[in-house]
């Protein structure tokens, strides 16, 4: 089991914080299944010369959030996917949430490199990859097309009456006068920034939806994967239907789940990939 | 931010993501600050083909580097190399074609030890300008440039 980074930085109050869905992530990531995989799609190939280059796989977490799954992947880059020079890419639409992963993975790396047994301690950068950047962003609109390796995503998928407003002020992080007014309103702003991170809209499928559609656009052409989170009523059979049929050599499995209710299960994670 | 990231980014503004002028976005006022990482030349090797050059030159010369050559330096082994020869050969026949040490060290304080703290990147095409503060950049879009 690889240790799970902490969050102990995380307020609570305005940042969605580890829970059971992003702790299946983990457990899938690093599942002997998926690092087969993600090995033999992204390492580094025995048969060729040890001298010519293999591009690094760049990772892209879509809605970081507290950043624990970011500096998981992050941070144990060696055992996921054989090679540590992996290059992390985050984005948010909450201020807080990227100022919080940045952390996250910084001293994640920090600790991994640190922990080594003396011999073999090595600086970030030779024993973990390096995080590029967090971004304030709606879903992957920043990320140039067919850039993205490895695209992570653990959605707001909860069913629920709307989503929330993605507002230009969610990045405003500006400390605001402690008035009882204010209070009021960065109460308020803080529930809006919880809310966009769980509530997913008609069958919580909303934004999953959304980031579908940028998908074929920011994978890599040739073999990105993606990895993202459903829940049971987010109905995950037809959304992987509907993967089958786009254009193209994609393929789509469920490599994860959890949460065994009465014969269904509660959360699930689907691989999608181009073969 | 590190210097990389923006040769992976483009305008947020779905109507500037085919012109080619949304690509690389161009720094503004940047201030720029140095992190530490430990030099580690094959992790440079495997960014490299990752990075367009083109637009890494624009990039570096806004920021003020002049040291990046006009040639993205070739790492491809001497293709004589496709027969693997025994391990101790290798090592001697191994960098026929290296680019010196030199252009790495200054590429890698580029690349990867070079941060935007403050400043804007604006896109060369809509001239929308997003802002980046304390290390992070803003994209997302008033509501009126839509999704
Ligand atoms: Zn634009």
């Amino acid at each position: 089991m690889l240790p799970t980074p902490s969050t102990s930085h995380v307020d609570p109050n305005r940042i969605y914080e580890p829970a059971e869905d992003s702790y299946l992530l983990l457990d899938t990531l690093s599942s002997t299944n998926e690092t087969n995989f993600l090995k033999h799609h992204f390492g580094q190939s025995g048969t060729q010369s040890r001298n010519a280059p293999t591009p690094s796989p760049i990772v892209l977490e879509v809605g970081t959030g507290s950043g624990v799954i970011l500096a998981f992947v992050t941070a144990n880059a060696e055992a996921i996917f054989g090679r540590p020079d992996v290059l992390a890419l985050g984005t948010d639409v909450n201020n807080f949430a990227c100022q919080a992963t940045k952390q996250t993975v910084l001293q994640t790396c920090e600790g991994f490199a640190r922990d080594m047994p003396s011999g073999l301690r090595r600086s970030p950068s030779e024993s973990t990859g390096l995080l590029l950047a967090t971004l304030g962003a709606d879903l992957a609109s920043p990320i140039r097309g067919g850039m993205i390796d490895v695209l992570i995503f653990n959605p707001p998928y909860v069913p629920s009456a709307g989503v929330p407003d993605i507002k230009g002020n969610t990045l405003d992080s500006e400390p605001a006068p402690d008035d009882a007014k204010s209070r009021a309103e960065s109460y308020e702003r803080d529930s809006r920034l919880l809310a966009l991170s769980y509530e997913g809209g008609v069958d919580g499928m909303e934004v999953i939806n959304r980031l579908l559609e940028q998908l074929p656009q920011v994978l890599n052409r040739d073999k990105g994967v993606a990895y993202i989170l459903l829940c049971q009523q987010n109905r995950p059979e037809e959304t992987m239907q509907r993967i089958y049929n786009w254009v193209g050599d994609w393929y789509v499995e469920v490599v994860g789940r959890s949460g065994n209710v009465a014969g269904w299960e509660k959360l699930c994670i689907i691989r999608i990939w181009k073969g | 931010m590190k210097i990389l990231t923006v040769n992976f980014l483009t305008c947020a503004v779905k109507a500037c993501k085919t012109s080619p002028l949304s690509f690389p976005l161009h720094f503004r006022d940047a201030e720029l600050e140095q992190s530490d990482i430990g030099y580690n030349p094959s992790f440079l090797r495997n960014i490299l083909p990752r990075v367009d050059w083109e637009a890494l030159k624009v990039t570096a010369t806004e920021l003020g580097f002049t040291t990046v050559p006009s040639e993205k330096p070739n790492l491809d082994p001497a293709p004589s190399n496709t027969d693997l020869p025994a391990p101790e050969t290798a090592m001697e026949t191994s960098e026929p074609d290296v680019a010196d040490e030199k252009v790495m060290r200054d590429l890698h304080t580029l690349l990867l030890e070079t941060e935007v703290r403050e400043g804007k990147m604006v896109c060369g095409n809509c001239g929308h300008e997003y802002k980046i503060k304390e290390g992070i950049a803003n994209f997302l879009l008033p509501s009126h440039l839509g999704r």
